[in-house]
C-alpha cells in the first residue's frame, strides 16, 4: 500500500492521503485527470477498472469520490475530488478513460448538478429534463410547488451539451445533437414485453439493422439513495431488495455487512451459512429467470417454463424460511431475523438432487437448438477490453473473460473457506451464448457450494447482539459482494448521526445497460432484444 | 365410402322440383355461405383451444381448465369478449385501409376453404385447376397484412407489414414448388382427381417416395413460415414488435386476424393432407382386407379433418419448441436452401415421372 502512495506522490505532489482500509487519495481536480491517466496506464498501479462512482456534497463542498481496482492484483485504492464552487460546479470527466464513467457522471451530473468537462452527453439520466433543482444535494428544496407532478408528456431530449475545454484551458459549452433529422427512430420501450420493465431504448435504425442505441432510463426511479438520508440504518434494509430484485439477499447482505463492518459487529458462524446459502440459492433462482427470460425473449416459450418450473421449487424453499418468495427482508443488521424452516435441509438436497439432470434437459431443449445458436453466437460481441473499461461484472464480464467474481476476488463472509470454481471463459468470446451458457454454468457451481454447507450448518445463535440505536460512527466505508448479475456495492458515509449522510448504491446493472449502444450496433432489431436478454439487466436496479 | 354427393344432389333436384332453378341457385347459395361461416367459426374455435391445450401439455401446464368441462367453453367466452370489446379508433390511420385489412386477410383464408374435399363428394366447387385457385386466392392475404401495417401509422406494424411481405413472398416460391412436384406426379390441378388418385392406400407421399418426401419437408417448412406461426412468427415477433403488424388493431378486428391465423393453419394442414396423405381416403394396405374393411368404414370427412389436425399438431409442435429465427436467417434459408432443393427436387419429380420409378 505505501508503494502505491509513494508513487503516487511521485506523479503528483499535490496529493493528499488518507489511511483506511482502502487507500483515500484527495487530489485537486486539476490535477486529476492526468493522475487518473496514469493510474489506468502505468505498468505498476494499472487500475483498470473504475468499481465505484459516487457524487458527494460536504454542505462547503461537493465533489466525487472514485473507487479504483486493478484487475490483476486485486489492489483497491480511492480517490477524492472536490470543488468548493456550488453555483456552478465542475469536475474534469474520467470518462475518456473508464468508458462506464460516461454513464456514472451523468447520474451524478442528474443528482448533484456537478457537471464534467469533456464530457460528450451531459445530460440528466434520469429525471425529467425540466426537473428543477439536484436533489441529492442537501440544500436542495423539496417544496412540491417546484416539481409538481407534471401532466405534460417529456419533450424527448435530442439536444444535449457537453462542456469542452480547449488547449488553453478556456471552457465553453457546445450543444450537439444526439440523433440526426434524418433518422428513424423506433422506440423499444418503455412499455415493451422485452425490456424486462419499464426500459426505454430509442433506437435509430436503417431497414432491420440498429444503427445507434439512445439508453433513456428513470421511468421508475424512486430516489432511493436520497430517502436513505432520512432513515435510520434498519429502516434502510427494505432498499436492497427492492433494486435487484432478483439478486434480493446478496444485495441486502452487502449492506448488512457495510453497517457490520462499520459497527464492528462479529455475525455469528450459523447466521453466517445461512446468509452465504442463502446467497446461492437466489443466485439459482436468478439464472433460472435469465435463463427463461432469454430463451422466451428468443421466442421459445416452453424452455420459459421449464426454467420457471426449477425456479419454483427455490422460491417455496425461500416462502418456508423467509416467508416471502419476493422483497425476502431476510438479512437484518447482525445475521438473519429468522431461522431455518425445519424443512430447509431436506428442500435444498431435493433441489441439488433435481437440478443437473434439469440442466441437461434445458441443453437438450435449447441450447443445442441450431436456430439459438444462429441467434446467439457472434451476436453482441464485448471484448475483454470493454468489459472492463465498462465495468461489465457477473456473469456477462466473465463471458468477455474478465475474471471479476467478489466471492474470489474479495472474499467475504465464508466464501473463502469454500470450494468452488469461478466460471469463467477463457477465450473471451463475449457473445450472447457464452453469457447464456455461463449462467447455466453457474448453478453448477452454486449448487456445489450448497451441497458442501447443507449438511454442515453449525447450531449457534442467528443473530449477533446489536444495540437498539444504531448509530455509526463518523466515517465511510465501502462494501462489494457479487450479486447474481455482478458486484454489488454500497458505500456508506456517517457523520455519527442515526441516519446515513450519504448512503450509494453500485449497481451492476446500470453498467450493463451502458453497453448497449456498443453491442448492438450494426446488429438487427431482433439481436438487440437478444442482446437485452443476455446482459440480463434489471430495471429497478438501474434506476434506483 | 359413403358419397356425400348423393345429399347434396337429392336436395339440389328436390329444390328444383319445387322452385324456379334460379330460386333454387340462390338459396343453394345460401344455405353454402351460411355453412362456410359456421364451419369456419368453429373450426377456428376448436384450433384456439387445441393449441392452448397442446402448448400447455408441452410447457407442463394444465391449460384452460376452469370454463366448462376440460375448458371446452373458454374459447366462446373468448370469442364473445373480443366480440363485444370496443373498436378502438387511433389517430393518424388510414381509416378506410385500416378496416379493410382484417376483411382481406379473412376472405382469403375463407377462399380457399371452397377448394378442400371434405370428404366423399363434399366439396364446394370441384374447379379443373382447384391447387392453383388455392394458391392464388391464399396469396391475397399478404395484401391484407401490409395494408394493415401500413395504415396503422405506427413503426412496429410497419416493420411487422415489411417482414411479413418479405417472408410470404419468399416463402411461397417453394410452397408453389412443392405443389407443383405433385401436380407433376398426379398430372392433373383438380382436387377431386388428385384425390382419386390416392385410393386404396396410395398417398402420394408413398407413392412419389424420395421427391414426395422432400417435397413434403419443404412444404411443412414453408406452410410453417406462410401461416406466420413460429419459429417464423416473424410479422407479429411479439418480443421484438410487441405484436407486430396489428399492434394497433382491437376488438373483432384483431379478432378476423387471430382467426384468420389459426384457419390458414387449418387449410396450409388441409392443403398437405390433400397432396400428399389422400385428402380424405382411407389408410389402406394393400393384402390386409380385415384392417381395410375397418379404415373404410371410418366417414371420409373424419379421416380429412384427422389428417389436418395431425399436420397441425406439428407445425404446433414447431411452434413451442423452437426460438425464432432473425430476419436475415429466414430469408437465406428460404433463397439458399429450400429454393434451390425445391427446384432441384422438381427435377427429380420429372425424371422420377418420365422413367415410372413412382408406384
Amino acid at each position: 500500500m505505501t508503494n502505491i502512495q509513494d508513487k503516487i506522490g511521485k506523479i503528483c505532489p499535490s496529493a493528499q492521503f488518507e489511511e483506511g482500509d482502502i487507500l483515500l487519495v484527495i487530489v485537486p481536480d486539476t490535477d486529476w485527470h492526468s493522475l487518473a491517466l496514469a493510474l489506468r496506464d502505468d505498468a505498476d498501479l494499472h487500475f483498470d477498472y473504475l468499481s465505484a462512482l459516487i457524487g458527494m456534497d460536504w454542505k462547503d463542498s461537493m465533489g466525487c469520490i472514485y473507487y479504483l481496482n486493478n484487475t490483476a492484483t486485486q489492489e483497491m485504492i480511492s480517490v477524492k475530488v472536490i470543488t468548493t464552487d456550488r453555483e456552478n460546479p465542475m469536475l474534469h470527466s474520467v470518462s475518456d478513460i473508464w468508458k462506464v464513467a460516461i454513464f456514472q457522471e451523468r447520474e451524478v451530473f442528474d443528482m448533484y448538478g456537478i457537471k464534467f468537462i469533456n464530457h460528450p452527453d451531459m445530460r440528466r439520466m434520469f429525471l425529467r429534463n425540466d426537473w428543477v433543482g439536484y436533489p441529492l444535494r442537501k440544500d436542495y428544496d423539496a417544496n412540491p410547488e417546484l416539481n409538481p407532478i407534471r401532466l405534460t408528456d417529456e419533450e424527448n431530449e435530442d439536444d444535449t451539451f457537453s462542456i469542452v475545454e480547449d488547449e488553453k484551458g478556456n471552457i465553453k459549452e457546445v450543444k450537439s445533437k444526439v440523433f440526426g433529422d434524418e433518422e428513424y427512430i423506433v422506440n423499444i420501450g418503455p412499455q415493451h414485453p422485452s425490456t424486462h420493465g419499464v426500459m426505454r431504448f430509442r433506437t435509430s435504425v436503417d431497414g432491420e439493422t440498429v444503427k445507434k442505441v439512445d439508453v433513456v432510463s428513470g421511468y421508475i426511479h424512486r430516489g432511493i439513495e436520497k430517502m436513505c438520508e432520512s432513515m435510520s440504518y434498519p429502516q434502510t434494509l427494505m432498499f436492497p431488495d427492492r433494486m435487484d430484485y432478483m439478486s434480493a439477499h446478496q444485495n441486502r447482505h452487502c449492506l448488512c455487512m457495510c453497517i457490520e463492518k462499520a459497527l464492528g459487529i462479529e455475525v455469528p458462524r450459523r447466521a453466517q451459512v445461512i446468509r452465504v446459502m442463502m446467497d446461492e440459492l437466489m443466485r439459482i433462482s436468478s439464472h433460472l429467470l435469465s435463463y427463461g427470460c432469454t430463451t422466451m425473449d428468443m421466442g421459445a416459450t416452453t424452455a420459459f417454463f421449464y426454467g420457471f418450473r426449477e425456479r419454483e421449487k427455490v422460491l417455496d424453499i425461500f416462502d418456508k424460511t423467509c416467508g416471502a418468495r419476493m422483497s425476502l427482508h431476510y438479512n437484518v443488521i447482525g445475521g438473519v431475523c429468522a431461522d431455518l424452516h425445519p424443512d430447509f435441509a431436506k428442500d435444498v438436497k431435493e433441489l441439488c438432487k433435481i437440478l443437473p439432470s434439469r440442466l441437461k434437459e434445458y441443453h437438450k431443449l435449447y441450447t443445442g437448438n441450431v436456430i439459438a445458436q444462429n441467434r446467439m453466437k457472434k451476436v453482441g460481441v464485448l471484448s475483454h477490453e470493454d468489459a472492463v473499461n465498462y465495468a461489465i461484472t457477473g456473469p456477462s464480464g466473465r463471458a468477455s473473460g474478465f475474471s471479476c467474481d467478489c466471492r474470489k476476488k474479495h472474499p467475504y463472509s465464508i466464501y473463502n473457506e469454500l470450494d468452488f470454481e469461478e466460471v469463467i471463459d477463457n477465450e473471451a468470446h463475449g457473445d450472447s451464448f457464452t453469457r447464456y451458457l455461463l449462467r447455466l454454468k453457474e448453478i453448477e457451481q452454486s449448487v456445489k457450494i450448497l451441497e458442501q454447507l447443507v449438511d454442515n450448518i453449525p447450531e449457534g445463535e442467528i443473530c449477533a447482539k446489536v444495540p437498539k440505536l444504531i448509530k455509526l460512527p463518523a466515517g465511510h466505508w465501502y462494501q462489494q459482494v457479487e450479486a447474481s448479475r455482478g458486484t454489488f456495492g454500497v458505500y456508506i458515509e456517517s457523520i455519527g448521526e442515526k441516519t446515513p449522510f450519504r448512503m450509494h448504491f453500485q449497481s451492476p446493472c446500470f453498467n450493463l445497460v451502458g453497453v448497449m449502444d456498443l453491442c448492438c450496433r450494426n446488429h438487427m432489431i431482433a439481436d438487440l432484444i437478444t442482446i437485452g436478454a443476455t446482459l440480463d439487466f434489471v430495471i429497478p436496479d438501474i434506476d434506483r | 365410402m359413403f358419397d356425400f354427393g348423393i345429399v347434396t344432389n337429392w336436395i339440389d333436384s328436390w329444390l328444383e322440383s319445387v322452385m324456379p332453378q334460379w330460386a333454387a341457385t340462390t338459396i343453394e347459395c345460401v344455405l353454402v355461405g351460411v355453412a362456410l361461416l359456421l364451419v369456419y367459426a368453429l373450426l377456428a374455435l376448436f384450433y384456439i383451444l387445441y393449441e392452448r391445450k397442446l402448448c400447455a401439455w408441452f410447457q407442463c401446464r394444465l391449460g384452460p381448465n376452469r370454463v366448462g368441462p376440460w375448458g371446452l367453453l373458454q374459447v366462446f367466452a373468448d370469442m364473445f369478449k373480443i366480440l363485444i370489446k370496443e373498436l378502438i379508433a387511433i389517430k393518424g390511420t388510414d381509416k378506410f385501409l385500416f378496416a379493410l385489412a382484417p376483411y382481406l386477410v379473412i376472405i382469403a383464408s375463407m377462399l380457399v376453404f371452397v377448394n378442400l374435399p371434405w370428404g366423399n363428394g363434399l366439396q364446394l366447387a370441384d374447379l379443373n385447376i382447384g391447387v392453383f385457385f388455392m394458391i392464388a386466392a391464399s396469396s391475397i392475404g399478404v395484401l391484407g397484412i401490409l395494408l394493415a401495417g401500413w395504415a396503422s401509422n405506427s413503426k412496429y406494424t410497419l416493420i411487422g407489414a415489411m417482414r411479413s411481405g418479405a417472408q410470404m413472398i419468399s416463402y411461397e416460391l417453394s410452397i408453389g414448388l412443392s405443389i407443383l412436384t405433385i401436380v407433376l406426379l398426379s398430372g392433373t390441378m383438380s382436387v377431386s382427381e388428385i384425390v382419386a388418385l390416392q385410393a386404396n392406400g396410395g398417398w402420394f407421399l408413398f407413392r412419389g417416395h424420395i421427391p414426395a418426401v422432400i417435397a413434403f419437408v419443404i412444404y411443412l417448412i414453408a406452410a410453417t413460415a406462410e401461416t406466420n406461426r413460429g419459429p417464423f412468427d416473424l410479422p407479429e415477433a411479439e418480443h421484438e414488435l410487441t405484436a407486430g403488424y396489428h399492434t394497433e388493431y382491437s376488438g373483432i378486428h384483431f379478432g378476423f386476424f387471430y382467426l384468420a391465423e389459426y384457419l390458414n393453419l387449418f387449410i396450409v394442414s388441409g392443403i398437405a393432407s390433400l397432396l400428399f396423405l389422400g385428402g380424405w381416403q382411407p389408410f389402406n394396405i394393400a393384402g390386409l382386407d380385415m384392417f381395410n374393411e375397418v379404415m373404410n368404414y371410418i366417414p371420409s370427412i373424419v379421416w380429412f379433418l384427422l389428417k389436418a389436425f395431425f399436420i397441425s399438431f406439428v407445425i404446433i409442435w414447431f411452434k413451442w419448441s423452437f426460438p425464432r429465427v432473425r430476419i436475415d436467417q429466414m430469408l437465406a434459408l428460404e433463397w439458399k436452401y429450400l429454393m434451390p432443393i425445391g427446384l432441384f427436387n422438381l427435377v427429380l419429380m420429372a425424371l422420377v415421372v418420365v422413367l415410372g420409378w413412382h408406384f
